[in-house]
């Protein structure tokens, strides 16, 4: 008999105690985002979208060797003698073409090693992070800033210098072993 | 009452039954379900530290419309397995059964749909309908989770009627009448009146009879709640046991009609309750229409504490929903026959005598 009244009264007195505590939170602010209106606040040392200032690479390939993954290829041809690239903002000179500066973010594995070798500071993480896309061959960025014909052209250069300077080479030697050739004859 | 007035206005007996039919389910019934639909996410949501649906017009107010644009949409699935003519009888079944209580209920003094002296008994009698519906719905789907919830559900429905009509009769020992317009006008005046504070009766016997009636009035709440399924009674449609119970195998606008059933019933309870114990559509503290001499603006007045005091037990009914557990099968069957029916039984007795005296 005491035990029933008991139960009642536990019963009771719980639905009361667990009605109070709903009622507090009807009143409390929700902890929702509205995400896509309003973004989360990310961690200052979030890892995202890799990003590359063009205008500071120097070609050096240092991020592409340290990343375990091999998401970024870059290829590079020597400017011509006469040519200024100019200077990145650290004050190096810049002496190659990036003629190719892909970064598969597919392949990425966000581990920010590429970041720390970077003499310029030029590729970093950005807070970018919605970058689906329907296509996997859309995931491949390319950041190189020449245009397809200019990066030919930078290629073709380089080639005509390197065959000039062969041609050149070459003349010398030929010169040279004329020379030599010559050269007895003449103390004879 | 309305059927008069429509049958005066138009001249046509078919036509006055016809509106009046269906004046409750577009003025009343669709528009609450549509807001308590609403509401009752919107609380959850907030209770639970959420917001809610927030994309819909502004703060999501058009969720519910444009739900019900989809589930007009919605293909009418029905399996190769079932058995067809019940599968598509049971959800008429039980949308009529929860909407015929509203013939009886009285909205307020001139808005009544039949005032029938048997009102309160028709009421019980009809929200029976809703058990053959759905049981028809849970075996006419031929799925195991469906029958299984239908089985609990009548099973649930037909214990909890009886602490329901327990109370019923407390009140009609009080009150001496079945008709609801009648127990209404028993409660009128101001809020001590009403029969939760031992109704309009001179001498001790009123005050005697308070604590009596608040142990009713809590009673017929618990059991009410367990007959319209909803937690922390609500195992027929136990969502993490049986998909969603008795309705699982139904889609588009048969599964709206369960739902709009749904919503409906927990008004119907509500509106019981209000009607029993709080004063049904009269006002707790006079009319505004009487004070300024206009006579017409009292029934609305008495709509609206109506309306007032019915939502106002519905949001206890979705606070009590996102505070509880639902219950176990053996526990809810203890707490209607161990619990709820003696004390009910004990109940009864004591008002009875107190109204003796």
């Amino acid at each position: 008999m005491r035990t029933y009244f008991n139960n009642i009264y536990m019963a009771l007195s719980t639905i009361l105690i667990g009605m109070k505590v709903t009622f507090k939170h009807l009143f409390e602010p929700a902890v929702t985002i509205q995400y896509p209106d309003v973004k989360p606040q990310l961690p200052t040392r979030e890892r995202n979208r890799l990003y590359v200032n063009m205008d500071d690479c120097i070609g050096c390939d240092q991020c592409a060797r340290a990343c375990p993954v091999n998401c970024i290829k870059i290829e590079t041809v020597k400017s011509l003698p006469g040519e200024d690239l100019g200077q990145t903002s650290n004050g190096k000179r810049k002496a190659l073409w990036v003629t190719t500066f892909d970064i598969d973010i597919a392949k990425c594995c966000f581990c920010e090693l590429c970041v720390f070798p970077c003499p310029t500071d030029c590729i970093y993480m950005t807070d970018v992070y919605e970058f689906s896309e329907f296509e996997r061959n859309n995931l491949v960025y390319d950041f190189v800033t020449l245009t397809y014909s200019e990066r030919k052209e930078k290629k073709d250069n380089y080639e005509k210098m390197m065959a000039e300077k062969a041609a050149q080479k070459e003349a010398e030697a030929k010169a040279k072993e004329q020379s030599i050739k010559d050269k007895p004859e003449e103390k004879k | 009452m309305i059927y008069e007035y429509f049958s005066n206005l138009t001249g046509s007996e078919v036509l006055a039954s016809i509106i009046s039919a269906f004046l409750p389910l577009f003025l009343f019934i669709l528009p609450f379900a549509l807001i308590a639909v609403l509401l009752e996410r919107k609380v959850s949501a907030h209770m639970q530290d959420r917001l809610g649906p927030m994309r819909v017009g502004y703060h999501g107010i058009l969720q519910t419309i444009a739900d019900i644009l989809k589930l007009i949409q919605k293909e009418d699935i029905i399996a190769d397995q079932n058995d067809k003519p019940l599968f598509n009888i049971a959800p008429v079944l039980v949308f009529a059964g929860s909407y015929a209580v509203f013939a009886a209920i009285p909205f307020s003094s001139s808005y009544l749909g039949s005032n029938i002296d048997l009102g309160l008994f028709f009421i019980v009698g009809i929200s029976g309908l809703v058990v053959a519906g759905i049981l028809m719905a849970g075996w006419a789907s031929n799925n195991k989770y469906t029958l299984l919830g239908a089985m609990r559900s009548a099973a649930q429905l037909i214990s909890y009627e009886i602490p329901t009509i327990m109370i019923v009769v407390t009140v009609l020992m009080v009150t001496g009448t079945l008709n609801l317009k009648e127990i209404t006008e028993l409660q009128s005046g101001y809020f001590w009146n009403w029969l939760i504070f031992g109704g309009n009766i001179a001498g001790i016997a009123k005050y005697l009879l308070i604590p009596f009636m608040f142990v009713g009035f809590v009673i017929i709440y618990i059991s009410t709640l367990a007959e319209v399924n909803r937690t922390p009674f609500d195992i027929p449609e136990a969502e993490s046991e049986l998909v969603s119970g008795y309705h699982t195998e139904y889609s588009g606008m048969k599964f709206a009609m369960f739902f709009l059933a749904e919503y409906a019933n927990m008004f119907a309870v509500s509106a019981i309750v209000v009607l029993l114990f709080f004063g049904g559509y009269h006002s707790p503290f006079g009319y505004l229409g009487n004070t300024l001499g206009l006579s017409w603006l009292v029934p609305i007045e008495q709509l609206f504490w109506f309306t007032f005091k019915g939502i106002g037990f519905v949001l206890v009914q979705m606070w009590l929903r996102w505070t509880l557990p639902r219950l176990r099968v053996d526990q809810l069957m203890a707490v209607c026959w161990k619990y709820l029916i003696p004390i009910a039984f004990v109940n009864l007795l004591i008002v009875g005598l107190i109204t003796l005296l």
